[in-house]
């Protein structure tokens, strides 16, 4: 049975890319609407409160972070579906590898996320955005949020595993926002009252954010720890909350 | 053994903590290697939670249950290498194309990537689904839908297959297709189980039909068996005046206490023992009152009536313990 597991994987895998090919006004859609974000912030709402130096070096691995939370959402929305058109039953009563469609839903979504930080990297460097920081810290700093973002996808199937049902979809449609918000992607924690300071400097999405500015901005790596035990954190509790969901829906 | 396809024995299963409800309450079930054997009764009866058990999708909190040979709860992965299932909703991926489900589904049964390709022709083929292999199975009709969906579940020819309620919800063209679907597969040796609410569905195409209420089994055996259970054949009389009809029922030579009387229809229907007798009594009596009848006919119980029946049976006894 296990000596199916990446068969199965992949053939899951192949699925949702198929899914891309049949709707590919989706898949631009996708890509389009954090570009659209990010020039939104960057010339008509922003202008970044407490920022010092050039915005576009700020605002950008802050769109980068934000890009990757909102992308639990997408998640959410595809595990749901699944779940309730009842395809997941006949996955589920097939001799297949038990986790292939989960594994299969993290591919397709690790890989959209990396072509969206892609986009949005090469418009960044249309703005004027560069990274200084060398290849190597260039490097670390994707990898810093291709890891953020599989913490997301975890929250997102166990959310959707927990819910079930599209009506709680739209509510954490809805909370990702202030969530993503309540983060320094768009503007400096200095420029708020304390005490939100002090909650927007916790949430995981500023420690991912910062070390990303960091390392882009070639300005060291202390800040890199925090990016990466807080997203092996939300990982530790999710993925296997996510796992045990999953097995259990037989009960 | 070998000629047992289905064993259940005393399964339990009761949704939502102690407090639930039991969705089966100690359903035994035995069926035949080689059989359609229906599952008939009430929504909420357990049709679904016994063919999701069955299949491996929900386990029992107990009891001994057994699919082709192997132990649903210890064995499941063996159990699936030989089931096919068809549940109530389409459990297919609406996105992709007809071809594409298929392909992908044998490619989860392990075919391999060109056997899973030739595979799907055939369904399709089979089906009559070959021209509308690339299109979305969102942009499918219901029947189309329920082809494929049972297409999806034959890929690996099973040994058992499960069909719960296959022809809910579907015009009666696609019910028939499903029925001379579910047909053809019978000659191949494949074990069905249905679960169906349509006792006319059960008597077209099952063998046996096991009667489920409240989670047991309250009745089993063939159409005619069940049939014969609530006593033989009755006699109908349709009068021209549904004021009669009161008049009728005092007079007539018919056991009154299980008359049934439906005024919309100007009918009455009552068991009788001996046909002939019956008919020319029923007759005489209505000329000799000047009573105007349109029709009188003598006919075997409908399996509505025999459900009806068993299931107000039923009720009774639960209200009496």
């Amino acid at each position: 049975m296990t000596a199916y597991a990446l068969t199965d994987s992949w053939t899951m895998t192949r699925r949702e890319l198929a899914h891309w090919a049949r709707q590919p006004v989706q898949v631009v859609f996708n890509l389009v609407f954090p570009v659209m974000l990010l020039l939104m912030f960057g010339y008509l709402i922003g202008g970044g409160r407490g920022v010092q130096g050039s915005y576009v070096d700020y605002l950008l691995p802050g769109m980068l972070a934000l890009t990757m939370a909102f992308g639990l959402e997408g998640t959410m929305i595809a595990v749901t579906q699944d779940l309730n058109k009842g395809v997941v039953d006949r996955f589920r009563s097939m001799p297949m590898a038990n986790g292939a469609v989960l594994v299969g839903r993290s591919a397709a979504d690790m890989l959209q996320s990396a072509l969206t930080l892609c986009v949005l990297m090469g418009v960044g460097y249309g703005l004027g955005w560069r990274a200084d920081g060398g290849l190597g810290a260039f490097l670390g700093a994707v990898g810093l949020l291709l890891l953020f973002r599989f913490a997301m996808l975890w929250i997102g199937i166990h959310l959707a595993l927990v819910a079930g049902k599209p009506e709680l979809v739209q509510s954490v449609q809805i909370l990702v926002w202030p969530i993503g918000f309540l983060s320094n992607a768009l503007a400096s924690p200095e420029s708020m009252p304390g005490w939100l300071g002090t909650v927007v400097e916790w949430n995981p999405m500023s420690q991912t954010a910062t070390a990303v500015r960091d390392l882009f901005g070639g300005t060291g790596a202390q800040t890199v720890g925090a990016a990466i035990v807080w997203p092996l954190v939300l990982l530790a509790v999710f993925f296997p909350l996510a796992v045990r969901r999953f097995s259990r829906l037989s009960r | 053994m070998a000629d047992t396809a289905i064993t259940v024995e005393k399964a339990r299963k009761k949704y939502g903590g102690t407090a639930g409800k039991n969705a089966l309450d100690g359903l035994d079930l035995t069926v035949a290697r080689g059989t359609v054997h229906a599952v008939l009764g009430p929504n909420g009866a357990g049709k679904t939670t016994l063919v999701r058990i069955l299949s491996t999708l929900l386990l029992p909190d107990s009891g001994r249950v057994e699919v082709a040979g192997h132990d649903v709860v210890r064995q499941a992965y063996e159990v699936r290498l030989r089931i096919g299932l068809l549940g109530q909703h389409a459990a297919l991926d609406e996105e992709l194309g007809g071809h594409q489900n298929l392909d992908m589904f044998g490619r989860l049964y392990h075919l391999g990537a060109r056997h899973a390709r030739v595979r799907a022709d055939e369904l399709l083929e089979r089906f009559g689904l070959a021209d509308t292999g690339r299109k979305p199975v969102k942009q499918y009709s219901g029947g189309m839908r329920r082809r494929l969906d049972l297409a999806a579940s034959l890929i690996t020819d099973p040994e058992v297959l499960f069909l719960d309620e296959p022809t809910t919800g579907l015009d009666p063209r696609g019910r028939a297709e499903v029925w001379s679907a579910v047909r053809s597969l019978v000659g191949g040796g494949t074990t069905v189980l249905l679960t169906t609410q349509y006792l006319e569905e059960a008597d077209q195409l099952a063998d046996r039909i096991s009667v489920v209420d409240a989670g047991r089994v309250i009745a089993d055996g063939t159409a005619d068996e069940l049939k014969a259970l609530t006593g033989g054949d009755r006699i109908d009389v349709v009068l021209r005046d549904a004021g009669h009809l009161g008049a009728a029922v005092a007079l007539l030579p018919i056991p009154k206490d299980e008359v049934s009387v439906d005024p919309d229809r100007r009918l009455l229907s009552a068991p009788v023992t001996d046909r002939m007798a019956a008919l020319s009594g029923v007759v005489r009596a209505l000329e000799e009152a000047g009573i105007e009848a349109e029709d009188v006919a003598l006919r075997r119980p409908t399996l509505d009536e025999v459900f009806l029946h068993l299931t107000g049976e039923h009720q009774r006894v639960k209200e009496a313990a």
